[in-house]
């Protein structure tokens, strides 16, 4: 079934998606140089906290539970975030440690990379913070979380049947996601 | 193109979990004027984070054998981390895409070792204050630019 409205946008609503015809998603992806799933896991987080999304691609260990997982993930964001804050030698007005920052002020960091796993992190004017977790050998990943972010706009935050704040369940979403995280390096 | 470092040095021995003494070795702010500064304290708490930080990182990890982060990645500096056998870590924020911190890192490693660690005055986990080790580690850090930049 479709609705028209008089601007001329089509929305097609199908299985409770719902998906803005005739879209374009900008930018687009980088070219994809492998085949293969090398991303572990990916998160994503509104500004309070709420784990919107968790996906699980290749993730051998588990630690924790589930909510404490997600708990920590945020934590240990909140924590980097504001220790570049405080550590940018090139800025001489730093808040004391453990201030809550907003969205684009002081110094943020994109990736941090251990031996055995690297995150990339990208925090969206809005709060949104997307999180991905791919081997170590991985480039540099905010191209492809600036792309993951144009899917979540498109189909999630222009989808009229999801809540914002609420886990997203849109199927159209994760399919594009699985099969772009398939595509990168 | 300038290498812009200052060594910041939490020392932090991991065996001991009673008692949390965190020692700061700071030296040569170098082309960043008093901007990046930090007072004690700070560093202090900067160093506690850190190595909390280091904890949470290895437990999300998604598979075993994680043992520390090596590289932090921000949008003004890099910084570069190396953790000894014994848990101590040393640390080095350095302009973005400096290369070959890790193998400064452990230049300054063996330079802790020879200067602080055989040095028969030095009590474990206070502040490091051995003129030395301090004369050592800049000419390291000086001649690392130097070698990096031609000058």
């Amino acid at each position: 079934s479709y609705i028209s409205d008089p601007r001329q946008t089509i929305y097609i609503i199908e299985k409770g998606n719902a998906v803005l015809w005739g879209s374009e998603i900008s930018p687009s992806p980088p070219v994809p140089t492998a085949t293969g799933n090398n991303a572990h896991m990916m998160y994503v987080f509104n500004r309070n906290g709420v784990c919107l999304l968790y996906r699980e691609w290749n993730r051998p260990l588990h630690t924790l539970n589930p909510q404490q997982d997600h708990k920590l993930m945020f934590g240990l964001l909140f924590s980097l975030k504001s220790l570049t804050a405080k550590m940018d030698p090139t800025n001489a007005e730093k808040g004391n440690l453990g201030i809550p920052q907003l969205p684009g002020q002081g110094c943020s960091f994109h990736s941090f990379r251990t031996n055995t796993y690297k995150l990339s992190f990208m925090e969206t004017p809005s709060g949104i913070k997307f999180i991905l977790v791919t081997n170590p050998r991985t480039g540099d990943l905010r191209e492809t979380l600036k792309y993951i972010y144009n899917l979540y706009v498109e189909y999630v935050a222009k989808n009229p049947l999801y809540t914002p704040g609420t886990l997203i369940r849109c199927e159209l979403f994760n399919t594009a996601l699985d099969q772009y995280v398939r595509s990168i390096a | 193109m300038s290498i812009r470092a200052y060594m910041r040095k939490p020392l932090y021995d991991s065996r001991d979990e009673n008692s949390i003494i965190t020692v700061m070795a700071r030296k040569g702010m170098l082309d960043y004027g008093s901007k990046g500064c930090m007072d004690t304290n700070d560093s202090l708490r900067v160093a506690s984070l850190w190595h909390s930080m280091h904890a949470i990182s290895q437990q999300l990890s998604p598979t075993t054998g994680c043992s520390e982060i090596e590289l932090l990645e921000a949008n003004t500096f890099d910084l570069h981390c190396f953790q000894s056998l014994t848990g101590t870590k040393f640390f080095v924020v350095c302009k973005l895409g400096t290369r070959h911190m890790e193998a400064l890192l452990k230049v300054v490693y063996k330079l802790y070792i020879d200067y602080v660690l055989k040095n028969p005055f030095y009590e474990m986990k206070m502040p490091i204050r051995c003129e030395v080790f301090d004369i050592n580690l800049t000419q390291t850090v000086q001649k690392d630019r130097v070698a990096l930049l031609g000058r």
